[in-house]
């Protein structure tokens, strides 16, 4: 597993640039573009239960959600930040993609660490230290706990 | 108890009484506004549209503006698809490539209208809180499961109060007042937050509104929001919107607010956002002189009317340097009229400048106006990521319409002021 870190302010187009928002929608074709222009080594190196520590408003700027949902596909566990964008938070709800918001867990961390997570419990564990984060709030934990937004609504739809 | 401007809107349509700031609400949006993405939209959904069938053929806007007419097989295939969805659901809002761009469309058509909560698929769709809207975006996937259901969830945000006081100096426009607010509270400065302008509002032409809504986004806002004065009254019913169509909503004196900021309009001078970030900002003072290759007068952020004419007052008479591209892009076919008819599209033209369709241009870097490595582009949208046009060795700097005419008549970076 690897640990991912980036810094403050990490945009939508760092995270995908904007040029290939009409020309890639699935996951083949975002996954290589992953960070392209800030991190090269993302898209080889990222594995199945990678984690992102980043800085804060992690995601802002465009509304497109291919970030999220090419980090959700390459993997990533959790994205652990100080803070996140509104628009890229509620999109990674939407793919199921998980955001934890931890500044304390965020400043701990020194590369080498070990890095675990008890969702349930709502804590993360960094080298030999432990934080706890907030849970969702019931509404948004239905729509993650259904494997996302469209499988949300299918289900509600199917009960009319 | 006295309440935000987002705090009554999303009461109202919530039906709730009260609201409070993080609570989660039920609402049905008036409209989702989609562009381009409208193809890979409706592309999650199809089987489910063939079962449920699209919920209101009111519900959504589409126009076609990102990249139009198109670049290439797939963009053309994109807005293939979509006029063929249009056609089989009769979606009521339609507008193809050459209306214009999307959030210029919306309210130019009298479809953002006060009072109302619209969602958009585009993050800028915080333009209509110009007009009283509770305007936000959301990504796609939420954008496909509005058309299946029509509702949604919106945590109610707390709100900032801004109050603006007194007028511009010459030369100093709305886009530089909202690059210092963006300077002063940084890209994540609002983030979440409903962000309120109170204050000396009437001095604030219905364009300079939008052009402030627009860039609420840049500081994370998940709305902006201004109240419905004569000015906005008139601009609606010039657009054929009548009073009995809309209802206002506005913030009570005394409404908690997470923080207050004033500005004083008559202090402000002409500033830009550097390479790449947009809270960072600068004086023009700061960077004057710097050498500059492509000029980009445009976008939802400037690329109306009132941008184009004051870009073609500072460019009269004159010629745009040689060693400047100057990219024009009226915001929409109507705009594009009115500055025809104004003889300013003569102007600009016969001064050297690129008279492009109606449209986002080069602004999402999909084409018309790519930049090439090491090069400096000045613009007046909103954004200067890193590769946002295209190319991640160049640099933009953004900046209003003023300092953009002056500085491309010049070739380097330039205080309109200094333009005689
Ligand atoms: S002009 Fe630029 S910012 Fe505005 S909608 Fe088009 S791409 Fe987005």
């Amino acid at each position: 597993m690897n640990i991912w870190r980036y810094g403050d302010d990490i945009n939508t187009d760092m995270l995908f640039p904007g040029k290939y928002t009409y020309t890639c929608s699935t996951l083949n074709e975002i996954k290589p573009h992953l960070f392209e222009d800030l991190d090269p080594e993302f898209a080889a190196g990222v594995q199945t239960g990678d984690i992102i520590f980043a800085g804060k408003n992690f995601g802002c700027g465009s509304s497109r959600e291919q970030p999220a949902l090419g980090l959700r596909g390459a993997g990533i566990e959790a994205v652990i930040a100080i803070s996140f964008a509104r628009i890229f938070y509620r999109a990674a709800i939407n793919q199921g993609l998980l955001l934890i918001e931890c500044p304390d867990a965020v400043m701990a961390y020194q590369p080498e660490d070990n890095v675990t997570l008890q969702l349930e419990a709502g804590t993360i564990s960094v080298g030999n230290q432990k934080f706890s984060f907030p849970t969702l709030p019931d509404e948004i934990l239905a729509i993650r706990d259904a494997g996302g937004l469209l499988e949300y609504t299918r289900e509600k739809l199917k009960l009319r | 108890m006295p309440r935000t401007f987002a705090e009554k809107i999303l009461a109202h349509h919530a039906e709730l009484e009260h609201v409070v700031p993080g609570q989660i609400v039920t609402v049905k949006p008036a409209h989702l506004m989609m562009h381009d993405n409208a193809a890979a939209i409706i592309g999650k959904i199809n089987d489910d549209l063939a079962r449920y069938g699209l919920i209101d053929s009111k519900l959504p806007i589409i126009v076609l503006d990102h990249v139009v007419p198109a670049v290439d097989e797939k963009t053309a295939t994109n807005h293939q698809k979509i006029r063929a969805f249009v056609k089989k659901y009769k979606v009521r809002h339609f507008f193809d490539a050459g209306v214009g761009i999307c959030h210029q469309v919306v309210m130019e058509q009298g479809l953002a209208l006060p009072g109302t909560i619209v969602l958009g698929s585009d993050s800028h769709t915080c333009t209509y809180g110009a007009l009283g809207v509770f305007a936000t975006g959301i990504d796609r996937t939420e954008a496909a499961a509005l058309l299946l259901t029509g509702e949604t969830w919106l945590k109610v945000p707390q709100s900032i109060h801004i109050t603006l006081k007194n007028k511009f100096q010459p030369g100093v426009t709305a886009k530089d007042l909202i690059l210092t607010i963006i300077g002063d509270l940084r890209a994540d400065g609002a983030n979440y937050c409903s962000v309120e302008f109170h204050g000396d509002i009437h001095v604030l032409p219905i364009e300079d509104r939008f052009t402030i809504a627009n860039m609420a986004i840049e500081m994370g806002a998940k709305n902006a929001a201004f109240p419905i004065d004569i000015l906005a009254e008139k601009y609606l019913a010039s657009i054929g919107v009548r009073k009995e169509q809309y209802s206002t909503f506005w913030a009570d004196n005394g409404a908690t607010y997470q923080q207050h900021l004033e500005y004083d309009l008559a202090s402000l001078t002409p500033v830009v956002a550097k390479p790449h970030t947009v809270d960072n900002v600068a004086p023009v003072k700061a960077v004057a002189g710097t050498e500059i290759d492509q000029c980009v007068l445009g976008t939802c952020t400037n690329g109306r009317l009132s941008d184009i004419q004051l870009a073609a007052k500072i460019i009269a008479g004159k010629t745009v340097s040689p060693h400047v591209r100057l990219l024009v892009i009226p915001a929409s076919r109507a705009v594009l009229n009115a500055a025809m008819q104004a003889g300013y599209i003569q102007t600009l033209s016969e001064a050297g400048a690129m008279i492009l369709p109606p449209g986002c241009g080069p602004c999402l870097g999909a084409h018309m106006g790519i930049l090439a490595p090491g090069e400096r582009c000045l613009s007046t949208s909103n954004r200067n990521f890193r590769g946002r046009m295209g190319c991640k060795d160049a640099e933009i700097y953004l900046a209003s319409p003023a300092t953009v005419a002056a500085s491309a008549i010049t070739g380097k970076i330039t205080d309109p002021r200094s333009v005689k």
